[in-house]
């Protein structure tokens, strides 16, 4: 518990990555050193033109690929360091990083509830503990009503609202959106944003938002560019916080 | 934890289900397969149960009675009587032939219309008890009458009073039994010896004028002043004092190998014990069937397998996004190929239960017996789930090559 609240206290922490697919001539240097910093209840906003590396970067940090060298910290636990510094990237995903895609990609099998409650199962909760915290994150989402649902009978963004208590149910320190409001309209996406930044409070989560919602873009208070492989920071206009 | 796999089972139920049957009916079929050489088998045994006998005694250097034609003289089996450890030893004929019911089939007016094949046995009437009688019978008495009566097996589905034709005779049926069949699955129809041996070598009426014409022009049989030899020629000619073979019933501690021995020592015939002429009928009789059989069952078994891994393939390559999203969210490897061996063993096991009902109900269909036993179930059941494991290592495979980076995409 102690090594969580340190980890909160410290949010993410990312020095000189950088990732090269391929080798040789077909080689590409998608993260050329990669600098940033977020800090446990912030919510940032990451944007840049396609190809820059946007999702080369959050899948580095969600451990779904390996960088090619540089650093990455989850408060004060180095996860990466010119290497793997955890053995088990499978938990650290489970417990560390919540993830929030574009679609909501929920289990179609499984009502709103179990989808919810799968990650604090599969990391061997009981299952009324489980259940019990989905239900606590749906009713902070607004979509308690619907916990006996299938997926596929709600709307899109009731779906994207579940995700995203999927996402915060293991409380992890860091959570990872890519393009989480694309399909959603105005109104929708400027909500989505706002569960994030309450969230993010709340549970003193840090969040990264990889968008190129022009909707959105002002609610950041921090926004980092990223082109050709590297960070840029600016001070966004923050803008649309509750 | 949730089984994911039996909320994915309830979830697309139908499509499940459906497979399900398409699945069991093909087991069902191999079930069938199997019950049928099962049901041969034991033909096969009961024709030997109801046989009554401990020993066969057949012409010299035959397999007979059942595999090859046999034939004895009808008085030897007085002197098998003599020997020691016998305790009966009875004269018997088969013959398979058509029998058709005497009156005209009242719908059709057609008198072959349940005409049938079956084995006709001959035996001693009033002999029951004795090695070679119909058992038990479900209806009517046993023969009594040495001439023109038949007990017939109820399979045939001749009537009690009925008459029925063969060859050239009428036999009224007195008595019904059950499950008297031939190795080849044919209802048997018992009748007196002397009617059965006639039918069996007699010849048809102008074919015994044509010889007695020849006999009566032959000098050697019609001599000037002795016509009783010609009669005595004639009557030799007509009759028939052969059998197939002698059933023999030992005594209680007789051993059945010495005492064969004996007859085939001293009667110079071929002799076969319980187990022998088990292992004829197997492996002259049923051999070649079976082979067939086990050829279906193999075939079968090929096509479920791969029914069942297209299935599950499908099912899994239709389910790659939230395998993707199952990895990343931190699901183990072991997890996700459990969930997939479970819905094809799930598969296996709805496949399994409509083909085991659809074998039972369609069992009694089959002209032939068919005989489900339980433990070809459990080994049915044991290889259904083999199969199923087995195809689903392809879907498993596919769905552990997914990478989790695919969820986050580009
Ligand atoms: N698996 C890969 N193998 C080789 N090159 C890759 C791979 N994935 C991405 N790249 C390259 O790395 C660079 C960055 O890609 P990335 O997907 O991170 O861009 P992005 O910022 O997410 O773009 P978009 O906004 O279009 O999603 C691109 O030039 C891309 O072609
Ligand atoms: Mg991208």
């Amino acid at each position: 518990m102690a090594e969580l609240m340190t980890e909160r206290a410290q949010g993410i922490r990312i020095e000189g990555l950088r990732k090269r697919y391929g080798r040789g001539d077909t080689a590409v240097d998608a993260l050329r050193g990669v600098d940033m910093a977020v800090a446990p209840g912030e919510v940032v906003g990451l944007v840049g033109p396609s190809g820059s590396g946007k999702s080369t970067l959050l899948k580095c940090l969600g451990a779904v690929i390996e960088p090619s060298g540089g650093r990455m910290t989850l408060g004060d636990t180095s996860i990466y360091d010119e290497g793997w510094r955890i053995p088990d990237l499978r938990a650290l995903r489970r417990d560390k990083i919540g993830f929030v895609f574009q679609a909501p990609y929920l289990i179609p099998f499984l009502d709103v509830t179990d989808n919810v409650a799968l990650l604090p199962m599969l990391a061997g909760r009981p299952n009324g503990e489980s259940r019990e915290r989905a239900r606590e994150l749906l009713a902070a989402l607004d979509v308690a009503h619907r916990a006996r649902a299938m997926p596929s009978q709600l709307s899109g963004g009731e779906q994207q609202r579940v995700a995203i208590a999927r996402a915060l149910v293991n409380r992890p320190p860091v959570i990872l959106a890519d393009e989480p409001t694309a399909p959603l309209d105005s109104e929708r996406a400027l909500a989505v944003i706002r569960i994030l930044n309450r969230m993010a409070r709340q549970y003193q989560t840090a969040v990264i938002v990889v968008t190129h919602d022009e909707k959105i873009i002002p609610t950041f208070e921090r926004i980092y560019h990223i082109r050709d492989g590297r960070t840029h920071e600016e001070a966004g206009e923050g803008r649309g916080l509750e | 934890m949730i089984s994911l796999a039996g909320r994915d089972i309830l979830h697309g139920w139908g499509k499940f289900v459906f497979t399900g049957i398409g699945l069991g009916l093909l087991i069902g079929v191999t079930l069938s397969m199997a019950g049928i050489y099962r049901g041969m088998v034991d033909d096969a045994e009961v024709l030997l149960d109801n046989s009554g006998a401990d020993l066969w005694a057949v012409q010299k250097d035959t397999l007979g009675p059942y595999a090859e034609p046999s034939n004895l003289a009808d008085d030897l089996y007085r002197s098998l009587q003599t020997l020691p450890g016998v305790a009966r030893a009875a004269n018997v004929t088969y013959l398979t032939m058509q029998v058709s019911p005497l009156t005209d089939d009242p719908a059709t007016g057609d008198p072959n219309a349940r005409a049938r094949r079956a084995m006709v046995v001959g035996v001693v009437p009033g002999g029951f008890g004795e090695p070679g009688q119909p058992e038990s019978l479900v209806a009517g008495r046993h023969l009594t009458r040495g001439h023109y009566e038949a007990v017939a097996d109820i399979s045939t589905g001749f009537r009690l009073g009925e008459q029925l034709r063969i060859r050239r005779h009428a036999y009224r049926v007195v008595g019904l039994t059950r499950r008297a069949v031939s190795s080849g699955g044919d209802p048997m129809v018992f009748i007196p010896l002397k009617d059965a041996q006639e039918a069996q070598f007699l010849k048809d009426n102008d074919a015994i004028v044509a010889q007695r014409r020849r006999s009566a022009a032959n000098p050697a049989f019609n001599r000037p002043g002795q016509p009783q030899v010609l009669d005595a020629v004639l009557a030799a000619q007509t009759q028939s004092n052969s059998v197939n073979a002698i059933l023999v019933r030992l005594t209680p501690h007789a051993y059945p190998d010495q005492v064969a021995a004996d007859i085939r020592r001293w009667k110079h015939l071929s002799v076969y014990t319980r187990a022998e002429m088990n292992e004829i009928l197997q492996a002259k009789l049923i051999a070649t069937s079976a082979r067939q059989i086990f050829m279906f069952l193999v075939i079968l078994s090929v096509v479920s397998a791969a029914i069942v891994a297209f299935i599950i393939y499908t099912l899994t390559l239709g389910k790659i996004r939230e395998i993707a999203v199952l990895k990343l969210i931190g699901t183990r490897n072991r997890t996700i190929a459990g969930m997939i061996l479970q819905q094809a063993i799930g598969l296996g096991v709805i496949g399994f239960i409509v083909g085991k009902t659809v074998a039972t109900l369609w069992a009694p269909v089959f002209p032939k017996y068919v005989l489900l036993l339980p433990g070809d179930a459990a080994r049915g059941f044991l290889i259904v789930v083999i199969i199923c494991v087995l195809a689903s290592l392809v879907a498993i495979r596919a769905a552990l090559r997914v990478d989790p980076a695919e969820a986050i995409g580009g």
